[in-house]
C-alpha cells in the first residue's frame, strides 16, 4: 500500500483488507464509487451489464475495507467484506 | 495481477434483509442520490438494534416519495404531502413504533408544507428524512419551493425569480426540535444524524441535499459528478450555527450540520397529562 509518510509503528498495526463484490445487474454505471474511493481501488471496466451500463471493476490491492464504496452506491449494488487476515 | 479482482453475481449486500430485492433495481436515474440518502437510512434502522417490527416507514409522492416501497419493513406510501399526517396517526395509535418518513422537498415543504410546520410545532415523535435536491423531478423539473434563485427549471428557463425556503429555518420555527442538514456525499453524518433521530424523542427534522441530474442537473450544467464535486468544495460544517443563516444561495457555500438538539415535552406527553393526568 502506498502512504503518504509511512507511520512509524506501521509494522505492528493490523491494516484490514476489504474483498469488492459487485452485484452487476443492479449497478448504473453511474461511477460514484470509482470517483470516491480514497484508495483509488475501482475502475470502470470494459463490460457493460445486462441494461448497458459500465461497470467498476477492481484495479489495485489496496481496499481497506472502510465501506465507503457501499455507502455511496445508490443501487446497493456493491460492497466490501473484510478478508481473512 | 490484483488478488481481489472478483465480481459475484449472486452476493447479498448486507442491507439485503432491509430491502424489497425483487424490486430492484429501483426507479430512480442514474447518478441519482436518492438511493444513497435510503441506504444511509437503512443502515440507521440496521445499525439501531431495534427489531424490524417496532418501525415504519412513510412516504408521500415523488421520486423520495418511491423510499417506503423498496424497504422490507412496514411502509406506506401515501397521498401528496400527506406522509406526515399520516405517520403521526400511526405515532399516536401504537407509541412504541419508531415512524421515519422518508420524503422530498416538493411533498414534505410544498403541497404538505402545512403538516410540516404543525407536526413540528406539536413536537411529534417522528423522524422526518427531507431529500432535498432543489426541483420536481418526477413530474418534468418544475421550479419547487426549494430552488434556488437564479437556477434554471422547466418552468424558470431564465433563472428563478424566486427566493427558496431555508427549510431548517422554517423547522425551527416551527418548533422543530432536532434539525441538520446534510448531503448525500456525507453518508456516514446521515447515517449518524438518523440514528440519534431514532434515539431521541421529539420531531426531528433532517435535510439531505441530493442531486437530480436529469431534471436539475441537465438544466444548470451540473453532471452529478459535478453535483458531488461542489458539495465537496462548497460545503461548511458548522454545527450550532444560527438557522437565520442557512439560505442555498447560486455559487455560494453551503452550511451542514446538526443546528439544533433540544429537549422539549412530545405531543403524547402533553396529551396524557392533560387527559390521563393519573396515569403518571
Ligand atoms: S471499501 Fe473503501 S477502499 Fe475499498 S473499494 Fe470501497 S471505498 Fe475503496
Ligand atoms: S456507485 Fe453503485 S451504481 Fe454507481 S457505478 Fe458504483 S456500483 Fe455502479
Ligand atoms: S428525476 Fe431526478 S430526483 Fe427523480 S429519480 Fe431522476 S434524478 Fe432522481
Amino acid at each position: 500500500m502506498k502512504y503518504w509518510r509511512v507511520p512509524l509503528d506501521s509494522d505492528e498495526i493490523l491494516v484490514e483488507k476489504g474483498i469488492i463484490h459487485i452485484i452487476e445487474n443492479r449497478c448504473k454505471g453511474c461511477g460514484y464509487c470509482i470517483e470516491y474511493c480514497p484508495q483509488h481501488v475501482l475502475v470502470f471496466s470494459d463490460t457493460f451489464n445486462a441494461k448497458g451500463y459500465h461497470l467498476p471493476t477492481v484495479n489495485t490491492d489496496d481496499c481497506l475495507n472502510c465501506h465507503y464504496c457501499e455507502f455511496l452506491c445508490p443501487e446497493f449494488a456493491i460492497f466490501s467484506i473484510a478478508a481473512e487476515p | 495481477m490484483p488478488s481481489v479482482n472478483k465480481t459475484f453475481q449472486a452476493d447479498k449486500h448486507p442491507l439485503e434483509d432491509l430491502l424489497r430485492v425483487d424490486r430492484l433495481p429501483h426507479i430512480w436515474c442514474p447518478g441519482c442520490g436518492i438511493g444513497s440518502v435510503f441506504s444511509a437510512c437503512l443502515r440507521s434502522i440496521k445499525n439501531s438494534g431495534i427489531d424490524y417490527n417496532n418501525f415504519a416507514m412513510v412516504s408521500g409522492i415523488g421520486c423520495s416519495g418511491r423510499g417506503a416501497g423498496y424497504i422490507n419493513i412496514d411502509s406506506f406510501h401515501t397521498t401528496h404531502g400527506r406522509a406526515i399526517p399520516f405517520a403521526t396517526g400511526i405515532k399516536l395509535a401504537n407509541p412504541d413504533i419508531n415512524v421515519i418518513v422518508f420524503s422530498g422537498d416538493g411533498d414534505l415543504c410544498a403541497i404538505g408544507g402545512n403538516h410540516l410546520i404543525h407536526a413540528a410545532r406539536r413536537n411529534m415523535d417522528i423522524t422526518v428524512i427531507c431529500v432535498n435536491n432543489l426541483i420536481y423531478g418526477m413530474t418534468g423539473g418544475q421550479v419547487a419551493a426549494t430552488t434556488p434563485h437564479m437556477y434554471r427549471s422547466s418552468t424558470t428557463a431564465a433563472g428563478n425569480p424566486e427566493s427558496p425556503f431555508n427549510l431548517p429555518l422554517l423547522a425551527y420555527a416551527a418548533g422543530a426540535t432536532y434539525i441538520a442538514r446534510w448531503t448525500m456525499l456525507h453518508s456516514r453524518d446521515v447515517s449518524d444524524a438518523v440514528s440519534e433521530a431514532i434515539g431521541r424523542k421529539g420531531f426531528s427534522f433532517i435535510e439531505v441535499l441530493s442531486p437530480c441530474p436529469i431534471n436539475f442537473g441537465r438544466r444548470n450544467k451540473e453532471k452529478s459528478l459535478d453535483t458531488l464535486r461542489m458539495y465537496h468544495e462548497k460545503s461548511i460544517i458548522k454545527n450550532n450555527a444560527t438557522p437565520a443563516e442557512l439560505d442555498i444561495e447560486y455559487g455560494k457555500s453551503i452550511v451542514l450540520g446538526k443546528f439544533i438538539d433540544i429537549q422539549k415535552p412530545t405531543y403524547s406527553e402533553n396529551y396524557s397529562r392533560v387527559h390521563n393526568p393519573n396515569d403518571e
